[in-house]
């Protein structure tokens, strides 16, 4: 089985230097990339059917083709959203720290294909090991022609600049970022303009994830038949799934896309730990919805997750087992989404703290049988098309199948007027 | 009130850096915050507004900015800061337990600070750990499969 994005990390060792990565293929991908055409480079990417690994799964050589290539526009940015901070999501954070090369070469592969010539890191502030190991990769990469003036000889500028955040879940949705990156408040921007036509300054931008960014240099190595070979189903490539909670052995595993839930967990996690049950779990981080025991033969890719009503997301999945309350589990969700909400709209800004509300009032044992309407009415007015941006949707994908799964869970929280598990 | 602290040669140095790296003076504002923060310990009103003039935007617009980040601190926060992540995995895998053993042993509860200085303690988000939960940060630095048991030992090592 090959694991392109892990294959050169292990946290038994320092991570590579510039002079390991090079002896193991580093930056011969760059070298290809910079013989071929910004068009050509697009085109192959597209062609390997790359799906954005932030959440959102969009084809990332699709995104890349709306940047207009005419020569009108010199100043082009591309930016590699490193702010991962949806709840139980680990995975970008390895990757940086395990092989921070990978991501450099990766990003400057990407912003020759939009012909940008400034590129940025939006790190998350609490990922201390990633900014060293990322600032010091980098200044290996300048010392080396790879950024800066005339890359290889090719004439092909671009310079590189990390940004550390200062912590807003906000930043992670792509028009916030730029607003973040600007200085100002990190709210989302209406769109149209998608920001590959204005972005950042108002500036042609490139917003993707590290872990799409890591897939980049194997890509052209390799070919796109090759990358879409790695997939086991609907999807192309490998990914790096994660499992959190109670299981023996939570962790981080790269796999070819669409592998089982059942194998990921039974096999990679090694079962759920001694002594507890699986009730459900969220397959993509906290905005995703609840899978369920009859789901667990279904392959986690988009098109599969999807059919099963919910979402890949970031492919991190978090537990829910039989010792843990689902109304406490979910009240702590909906805490996040409420705390994080950026304040915009009306009905994100004032329909999660009243959904948090009425849900500690249920695990207190203060809940109301009309409660669960009221909570219904939430999951369909924060749905998709009532808000601003996709935070409150979101966060609704976890009640909502909440509500669904484990309905008598809440009922009984009623009934008893107390939790159950307390 | 009008401000009557000014920035430091130092701090506008810093700052004077960032706004190189940006098409207008007011992109530098997040980091400039930052900078002030790494000096100061914290954004008083008096400093937010000599950042504010020093960036050519309203001390408004400035604080609308700082208060907009949860770590962005514009009251003072204690020699050490420890940010307990409180979201879903940890959730699970027993921070409340973690919390609980904080506040009886430093007497404070989130968003307090003892009263000698020594820690400030704050919730926070989802530390990107969650293979190791519960995990918590103390400044810089992270720790991971929080007990219990090693606590005290962690807490111990601040001053």
């Amino acid at each position: 089985m090959e694991t392109p994005l892990t294959q050169h990390i292990s946290f038994d060792r320092p991570c590579y230097s510039l002079r390991d990565y090079e002896k193991n293929g580093g930056y011969q991908a760059l070298r290809k990339a910079l013989s071929l055409s910004p068009e050509n480079i697009t085109n192959i990417v597209q062609a390997s059917d790359l799906k954005g690994r932030g959440g959102a799964g969009f084809n990332t050589g699709m995104k890349w083709s709306f940047v207009p290539m005419n020569g009108h526009y010199p100043v082009k940015y591309l930016i590699a959203n490193a702010d991962e901070m949806e709840p139980g999501t680990f995975k970008d954070r390895m990757l940086m720290e395990g092989n921070p090369h990978q991501l450099i070469e990766g990003m400057i592969i990407s912003a020759f294909a939009i012909q940008a010539n400034i590129s940025y890191i939006f790190l998350r502030w609490a990922y201390k090991k990633a900014g060293r190991l990322l600032k010091h990769a980098m200044d290996e990469a300048y010392a080396a022609g790879y950024l800066g003036k005339n890359i290889l000889g090719t004439g092909y500028n671009l310079e590189m600049y990390l940004h550390t955040g200062v912590g807003r879940y906000i930043c992670g949705e792509e028009t916030a970022l730029l607003n973040a990156l600007e200085g100002k408040r990190a709210t989302p921007r209406a769109k149209p303009p998608f920001p590959q036509v204005s972005g950042l300054f108002g500036k042609p931008t490139i917003v993707n994830n590290v872990e799409t960014l890591c897939n980049i240099p194997h890509i052209i190595n390799n070919g796109p038949d090759w990358f879409k070979s790695l997939g086991k189903g609907n999807d192309a490539g490998t990914k790096i799934y994660g499992v959190s909670g109670r299981v023996k052995r939570p962790g981080l595993w790269e796999l070819p896309m669409g592998v089982s839930m059942r194998e990921l967990i039974d096999d990679c996690a090694g079962g759920m730990a001694n002594g507890y049950g699986f009730r459900g779990a969220l397959p993509g981080g906290a905005s995703t919805d609840f899978l369920v025991k009859e789901h667990l033969d279904i392959n986690l890719d988009y098109k599969s997750v999807a059919a099963a009503g919910s979402r890949l997301g970031t492919g991190t999945m978090i537990i829910l087992d039989d010792h843990t309350c689902p109304v406490g589990f979910v009240h702590n969700l909906e805490h996040f989404f409420a705390q994080e909400s950026c304040g915009w709209c009306t009905p994100c800004r004032e329909g999660l703290p009243w959904t948090e509300k009425i849900l500690l009032s249920i695990e207190r044992g203060e809940g109301k049988p009309e409660d669960l309407d009221l909570l219904d009415m939430h999951t369909r007015f924060l749905g998709p098309g009532n808000t601003f941006c996709a935070l409150a949707p979101g966060a609704m994908e976890p009640l909502q199948s909440a509500l669904k799964y484990f309905r008598e869970d809440f009922e009984k929280h009623i009934d008893q007027k107390k939790c159950p598990w307390r | 009130m009008i401000a009557q602290e000014t920035l430091t040669p130092e701090e506008m140095a810093e700052i004077d850096h960032e706004i190189a790296l940006v098409p207008v003076r007011r992109a530098a504002a997040i980091e400039a915050l930052k900078i002030v923060q790494q000096h100061r310990g914290w954004v008083s009103d008096d400093s937010l507004h000599a950042v504010a003039g020093y960036l050519e935007i309203s001390p408004e617009e400035l604080d609308s900015v700082s208060t907009f980040y949860n770590l962005v601190f514009r009251r003072p926060v204690g020699r050490n800061v420890i940010l307990l992540c409180d979201s879903i995995s940890c959730y699970v895998m027993g921070y409340e337990k973690i919390y609980e053993q904080i506040r009886e042993r430093l007497g404070i509860a989130f968003g307090q600070t003892t009263p000698d200085g020594r820690f400030t303690l704050l919730p926070n988000a989802c530390l990107g750990t969650c293979d190791h939960a519960p995990a918590l940060m103390i400044n810089n630095e992270l720790f991971r499969n929080v007990t219990e048991n090693d606590l005290d030992e962690i807490l111990d090592r601040y001053h």
